[in-house]
């Protein structure tokens, strides 16, 4: 199997799966054993064209051609790699969590569940292997699509109206702000591929850029920069599974993944750095880690606070990518890689506790360490990689990042990530302080213990690629250098 | 052969008619019906590509000459048209079959088929002719055609719906008939062509300006241009399925060509845009007609209404690309034009097919229909899909095609109007979807609607996406069409 059909594959692979899992929705074990599998051959699928890329192959294709010069087309580069390997790895883990989780608490509509899963995944990977604006338009928008009926999956009242709010929003923003950013590139640069080094130099003045960027950066709302986050916290409706994996890694990746994108391939960095309205969106996105976290501060619902802790993580991403020097697009890159790992850990635990306790607001947290121990300790080192402690994926990140704005000089966002340190260690400490010394509440409390094997497994697994990403991410850093020479 | 073939896509349908009154049953007619319609469809396939290969086509009807006789014109933009009319009309024949037993019930059955044909006479001769009067005959015949066709819905309200539809349909034929009438006392002629040819010397007249005034709103209460649109509404929703599913698209259609014909063709750019501000009046109705239709259509209860504003608004769109006063803007148009047409004839066949399941198409009827008819809704959500213009669609083709017509010429707001009514639609179809998708339905059994409704229904599905992916013809066509028309030459 050559690359460019491995590329191809990636797509197709959970497309096939999905239509297999809605064939086999009235055997639940079979359909289980196609989503593992499906997973498991998606992982390999992208493994594949990691090995070719990194053999040093060139992987293009260009599927149609709509009309003049606009195409669905695909390829592959450094952050493409990251995005694909993050999602279609964490996808197996959450597969095997999932099936606990969704037969723990009996929920309904499985196979729809586990279909539109696997329809969201195939656009994650079209989203990471698209090679122009429009591609990738296509697969946001089927990301948001698919993602929609995941939302709104317990169907009471509160479960569409959180779902109504995010798909307005995420498609809203996508239509009016992100569609006419694309239209005016191509009316400005005549393509919308993704070239390195960008397309849109000597084209466009600094003016017009400006009001580019804007719409881009606004319009791209899975990176959830404010005031456009609101459609997160309103999809934690979602079960558990579609928050960890949808929701912490393959959707508001997809969203940084396509500002980072933007940044580098359509505006690129000599010219961005020209436009003077990368300040401005430096500051809303800064403003964004630090006043999500202070709202995260005042959360009492595991989930939502976690919801808000990603905003403000995303808006790291989003500085990494606008910062633009080596060290930050590396930041960016691995940004993207460490936070899905710590963040997706979080989201199991809270939903092995949900599960097993029907707990879910945090004073009802106290003392479950005892009960719960392997859940409550990987709830600590995703908590810890939050914060951005050695010896977690977040430290690894965050010294790139840090590196980054001190290389600019850029004072404002060293402020920003210390003050963010300081707020996220002011919202998860107590948790784990309680979750492990407090006392348990009420007079008669629940008797229960660890969630199912499969959750605990699954997030035992990436608690421990939290703490390995520390130790073994030379291969990775080595892949984003090509970012930082901007190009190979 | 090939020199005939203009006069054969109006004649046969014109002699099947007659000849249908006189059959038996239901579905005899059905297949004379649809017989002579795929005849049709294949007759300006063959005109198209005769069009493009060796240009524009003209037949003199009865051999009479032009300017004295009648002529049948066919450039790039009436073959396109063609092509659409037929084309719908032979996707809708087969549908109907079950649809009008339902609806209209057998024993009226081939009178329903002779006035379908009749229609498809007058829908097709105002395409095709190319002289002014021989149009206002054929707006008559199908015109006539439509009440009748409209009365005869199920619902008592079709009868008023029809009436009220009578009314305004008339008074636009008459305004337009006096028009053709002053530039007849000017000129001395009625073929399109010498009317192009005289019309410049004289184009300060005051009687020049009034044919243009009463010629523009005449044909502008046809098409539905807001404010003038308030007919169609209810001539949709109590229509019978079949009949709203041709007419939805391809009545407006037509009068949208009578309307880019004579502005840009017989008036001429110059005169329509320059010496009178119609690029002004266009403009605004079209944003008001396409923001005010589409926030209307949010809260009908009624999902064929809700279709019938949607129209309104789509309307809103064509007309837009047209007050451009551009090549791009007017290929933006015809592409919706021929698009829209596309994507509301699945969309109101999709809810045809729910009509004759569940007995009606309100939004109660479509809840839970992912369960008990699944085809069906899912037709309904890729036409919905189109409809709102996302990618691999033929929705977001001309949608493309009109935001960079108003991007080159800077006109950023209407930029922003065109995807705020894109959001509209999200809103106005997401409704629809969310029930369908999430509503208990009355009764959970699985009911899908028979093959002959599905079949045509998922045909023009699958043009959707296959249009909205290989673009060659539509772009092509609808590019050296509106290069035509710009270039003034007839």
């Amino acid at each position: 199997m050559s690359a460019t059909y491995a590329v191809l594959f990636s797509i197709l692979i959970p497309l096939i799966g999905a239509v297999l899992i809605g064939l086999t929705g009235k055997r639940p074990n079979l359909r289980e054993a196609v989503t593992i599998v499906t997973s498991v051959l998606l992982f390999l699928t992208v493994l594949q064209v990691l090995s070719a890329f990194q053999a040093g192959e060139t992987i293009e294709i260009e599927l149609v051609t709509l009309f003049s010069g606009l195409s669905i087309a695909f390829h592959v580069e450094p952050l493409s790699m990251v995005f694909a390997m993050v999602a279609s790895g964490l996808w197996v883990i959450t597969s095997v969590y999932a099936i606990g989780y969704m037969r723990g608490n009996q929920e309904k509509y499985q196979t729809r569940f586990y279909a539109c899963f696997a329809i969201a995944l195939a656009a994650a990977m079209g989203i990471a292997f698209s090679a122009n604006l429009l591609t990738l338009f296509i697969f946001y928008e089927v990301l948001s699509l698919s993602t929609y009926p995941l939302v709104a999956h317990k169907g009471d009242q509160k479960a569409r109206s959180g779902a109504r709010t995010y798909l307005t929003i995420l498609m809203g923003t996508s239509i009016v702000f992100m569609l006419p950013a694309i239209v005016w590139v191509y009316a400005a640069a005549g393509t919308l591929d993704f070239v390195p080094g960008g397309v849109l130099a000597g084209r466009m003045d600094t003016a017009a850029a400006t009001i580019l960027l804007l719409l881009f950066v606004f319009g791209v709302a899975k990176a959830a920069v404010m005031p456009f986050h609101r459609w997160l916290p309103a999809a934690m409706v979602a079960p558990t599974p579609v928050s960890a994996l949808l929701h912490a890694v393959a959707v508001v990746k997809a969203g940084v993944f396509t500002v980072t994108k933007v940044a580098l391939y359509t505006f690129g960095p000599e010219f961005l750095a020209e436009v003077p309205v990368r300040d401005f969106v430096i500051f809303m996105a800064g403003f964004t880690v630090v006043a999500a976290s202070v709202v995260a501060l005042m959360q009492t619902n595991l989930k939502r606070l976690l919801a808000y802790s990603t905003v403000a993580q995303l808006s790291y991403v989003v500085i990494a990518a606008l910062v633009l020097v080596p060290f930050s697009k590396i930041g960016a890159a691995l940004h993207i890689a460490a936070h899905a790992l710590g963040k997706i850990t979080l989201f199991f635990t809270a939903g092995a506790i949900y599960t097993a306790s029907k707990k879910a607001e945090l004073p009802q947290l106290h003392g479950i360490g005892k009960r719960m121990p392997w859940t409550m300790a990987a709830f600590t080192i995703g908590a810890l990689s939050m914060i951005g402690v050695p010896p977690t994926a977040g430290f690894v990140s965050k010294w790139y990042i840090f590196g980054g704005s001190f290389e600019l000089g850029n004072y404002y966002v060293v402020i920003v990530l210390m003050l963010s340190t300081v707020l996220n260690a002011a919202y998860f400490l107590p948790i784990i302080f309680n979750a492990w010394f407090g006392r348990e509440q009420g007079e008669n409390p629940v008797q229960h213990g660890e969630a199912p094997w499969n959750m605990v497994l699954a997030l035992s697994l990436t608690a421990a690629m939290t703490v390995l990403f520390f130790f073994f991410n030379g291969p990775l850093i080595d892949l984003e250098y090509q970012l930082a020479g901007g190009g190979q | 052969m090939t020199e005939q073939l203009s006069a054969l896509i109006i004649v046969l349908p014109m002699l099947a008619a007659p000849l249908i009154v006189l059959l038996r049953g239901s579905t005899l007619p059905w297949l004379v019906a649809t017989a002579v319609s795929w005849i049709t469809f294949i007759c300006a396939a063959f005109l198209l590509q005769h069009v493009v290969n060796e240009g524009t086509h003209i037949y003199s009807m009865g051999g009479w000459e032009a300017p004295y006789g009648i002529e049948y014109r066919i450039d790039f933009v009436n073959a396109l048209l063609l092509l659409l009319l037929t084309g719908i009309a032979s996707v809708v024949m087969p549908y109907a079959r079950l649809s009008v037993e339902h609806e209209v019930g057998a024993e009226k059955a081939p009178y329903f088929y002779a006035t379908l044909m009749m229609l498809a006479v007058g829908l097709c001769g105002i395409t095709a002719s190319g002289d002014a009067f021989n149009i206002f005959v054929f707006l008559e015949i199908s015109s006539l055609a439509t009440y009748a066709l409209i009365a005869m819905g199920r619902d008592r309200r079709a009868l008023t719906a029809s009436f009220s539809y009578l009314i305004m349909g008339t008074i636009g034929a008459t305004f337009y008939l006096i028009g053709v009438g002053f530039l007849y006392v000017m000129t001395g002629t009625l073929n399109l062509a010498d009317l192009a040819e005289r019309l410049p010397e004289i184009s300060d007249s005051g009687t020049v300006r009034t044919a243009f005034a009463f010629i523009v709103t005449g044909i502008a209460l046809k098409l539905a241009l807001f404010p003038l649109h308030l007919w169609l509404p209810n001539a949709y929703t109590f229509a019978p399925s079949a009949v709203t599913a041709l007419l939805g698209a391809t009545a407006t259609k037509v009068a949208v060509y009578v309307m880019v014909r004579f502005i840009y063709s017989v008036f001429g750019v110059q005169f329509s845009f320059q010496s009178l501000p119609l690029m002004e009046v266009f403009l605004v109705l079209a944003v008001v007609g396409l923001l005010s239709a589409s926030s209307v259509s949010i809260t009908q209860p009624n999902i064929k209404r809700m279709l019938a504003y949607s129209s309104v608004a789509q309307i809103g769109y064509i007309v837009l690309g047209i007050s451009m006063a551009t090549a791009a803007g007017l290929t933006a148009s015809l592409l919706h034009v021929f698009n829209h047409a596309v994507m509301k004839a699945a969309l109101f066949m999709a809810l045809g097919a729910v009509a004759y399941q569940m007995g009606g198409t309100d939004l109660t009827h479509m809840r839970g229909l992912r369960r008990t008819m699944p085809w069906t809704f899912w037709a309904f959500v890729i036409g919905g899909l189109s409809l709102i213009g996302v990618p691999l669609t033929v929705g977001f083709v001309s949608k493309w095609h009109l935001i960079v017509a108003a991007l080159e010429l800077g006109w950023w707001p209407i930029v922003l109007v065109i995807l705020v009514g894109s959001m509209l639609a999200v809103v106005y179809i997401g409704r629809v979807v969310e029930a369908g998708w999430f509503g208990e339905p009355e009764n959970p059994e699985r009911r899908e609607a028979p093959l002959g409704l599905l079949i045509p229904l998922w045909v023009l599905i699958v043009l959707n996406v296959y249009l909205g992916i290989d673009t060659r013809l539509t772009v092509c066509i609808a590019e050296m069409a509106a290069a035509q028309l710009m270039g003034g030459a007839y």
